[in-house]
């Protein structure tokens, strides 16, 4: 093992701690919720790994949210999550996931933790608020910058984006904003084309870590619709020199919603030949028991200690896929 | 055709009716989209690097190339020949395939010949060679500070700067990518 792969491992450990103690003096309480479970998650583009006649967790936040149901307020919890064919300098099919999820709770509040969150980490890692990618220093005092993603696509793409509408009239308007789509023509395939072209690497120059929130509807598998802007959602995620480190949401408590969410997802699966899962109903059958109000997040813990050692994501695990 | 998990350094995809090689690639994901691959690709023909971001789902169209070990036999005008070693066959192509490093092109050296539906299209010399000094004036003493160079002038007529202690009849490595001087690997009459 390399002298910088120790360092980074020691400095992982250490962040760990210092996470784990910046969740207990808030008060939350530690969950592990089950790994091997009956149905990963649907959303589109997430591939499950199948294990003895189930599958590997995508996410824990089906299990986490019927924790809330079942009356518990505030609870986080760090686990393993796996997604086929992810590998590269930001991604490794095994990956570390911390959830946390707080009932009664505005997504604002979230946001907050999130900004607190990585601030006390790198404190206790370097002593001040600063993490580092690619050699370039990032002050994460809070609060950091917010833009939407509707600001983001115009600013950094050209790109003005409408409520509602259809993918081919999207499409037009991003290939005249000079991005080649190649046979991209699902709404969200036009999207992340212009996003991945254009506004990734812009996110990557800013010289602050940046939220980005009020995504589209149809980007929102498990988030609630804003109030007055319903082809909007209660999402944002947090980018820092490029990296995205998290994804949150104003949680969706409406099982009639939800379910409607989950056969769309499968009716999109279904179109383009990828695996479909079976739905959740002991999830739907809990929101429909009456979850409370409730904000949550899903933070990669291996993008968190990429941020903490200047290392892309084989650095910063005991064991990339390719050391195995 | 190629998608994108079959995409790795070397890779050779037509695009746009041109040949161009994988040079670097990077997996991105946004949180809910489809996978991208982010790839650099140099062009065979020209060199010039692009990025394309290929969506998983997407096909690449194989080119058709092939690389080919040859050695050099000789030049006459602006015509090199080179033999294939294994079958003897030789072809004749335009010394511009070379490029700049074609004043390092020394009788029997292997070249790298790449082909784009079977006709060479650039001829590439070994990243390092071995040429000997035929003409260089002493270095003048006392100025030995830095990285002071001297012009001299190797067997195949290119001149490169070499350090002052470098006499005719040196055996040196030269860099053909840059033309510059790595080290000297035998002094003269030794």
């Amino acid at each position: 093992m390399t002298e910088g792969r120790k360092r980074n491992l020691v400095r992982r450990a250490g962040m760990m701690r210092a996470l784990r103690g910046f969740f207990e003096e808030r008060d939350f309480l530690e969950v592990e919720t089950p790994v091997l479970v009956p149905t990963p998650g649907l959303e589109v583009h997430l591939k499950a790994v199948g294990a003895d006649g189930g599958y590997l967790i995508t996410s824990p936040e089906y299990q986490m949210k019927r924790l809330l149901v079942g009356g518990l307020e505030r609870i986080y919890q760090v686990c393993k999550c796996f997604r086929a064919g992810e590998e590269g300098r930001h991604h490794s099919s095994e990956f570390t996931m911390l959830e946390w999820y707080r009932a009664g709770a505005e997504l604002d509040e979230i946001v907050a933790d999130t900004e607190a969150l990585v601030a006390h980490v790198a404190t206790a890692a370097h002593g001040r608020p600063v993490v580092h990618v690619a050699g370039r220093a990032f002050d994460v005092t809070p609060p950091w910058p917010r833009m939407t993603v509707a600001q983001a696509m115009a600013q950094f793409a050209g790109i003005e984006l409408k409520a509602g509408e259809p993918a081919a009239t999207l499409a037009a308007r991003v290939r005249a904003a000079g991005v080649d789509l190649g046979t991209a023509t699902a709404w969200d395939d036009v999207f992340f084309t212009a996003w991945v072209e254009r506004v990734d690497p812009a996110l990557a120059a800013l010289p602050h870590p940046i939220i980005v929130e009020a995504w589209p509807v149809e980007l929102a598998a498990l988030a609630r619709r804003i109030p007055g802007a319903p082809h909007l959602a209660e999402r944002f995620e947090a980018y820092i020199g490029g990296l995205e480190l998290c994804n949150a949401f104003g949680e969706l408590t409406d099982p009639v919603e939800q379910r409607a969410r989950f056969e769309l997802d499968l009716a999109q699966r279904r179109a383009r030949g990828f695996a479909e899962y079976p739905i959740d109903e002991a999830f739907l059958a809990a929101l429909a028991e009456g979850m409370p109000a409730a904000s949550g997040i899903a933070l990669g813990v291996d993008r968190l200690a990429m941020l903490l050692c200047d290392s892309e994501m084989p650095g910063v695990l005991t064991f990339s896929a390719n050391e195995l | 055709m190629y998608d994108t998990s079959d995409i790795r350094k070397g890779l050779k995809v037509l695009m746009d009716g041109n040949p161009y090689t994988v040079v670097e690639f990077q997996f991105v994901k946004p949180g809910k989209g489809a996978a991208f691959t982010r790839t650099k690709f140099k062009n065979l023909l020209t060199g010039a690097v692009v990025e394309r971001n290929i969506r998983s789902g997407e096909k690449l169209e194989p080119a058709n190339v092939e690389q080919r070990t040859m050695q050099y036999l000789y030049r006459q005008d602006d015509e090199l020949t080179l033999m294939d070693e294994t079958n003897f066959e030789q072809i004749n192509v335009a010394i511009e395939l070379v490029g700049d490093a074609h004043d390092l092109l020394k009788d029997n050296m292997p070249c790298d010949v790449l082909f784009f539906n079977s006709r060479p299209v650039s001829v590439e010399l070994p990243t390092f060679v071995q040429l000997e000094v035929t003409a260089s004036e002493p270095g003048a003493r006392g100025d030995t500070s830095g990285n002071v160079l001297k012009p001299a002038t190797l067997e195949t007529g290119a001149v490169v700067g070499v350090p002052l202690f470098i006499s005719v009849g040196d055996l040196l490595r030269i860099d053909t990518r840059t033309h510059e001087y790595v080290e000297r690997l035998k002094q003269a009459g030794k």
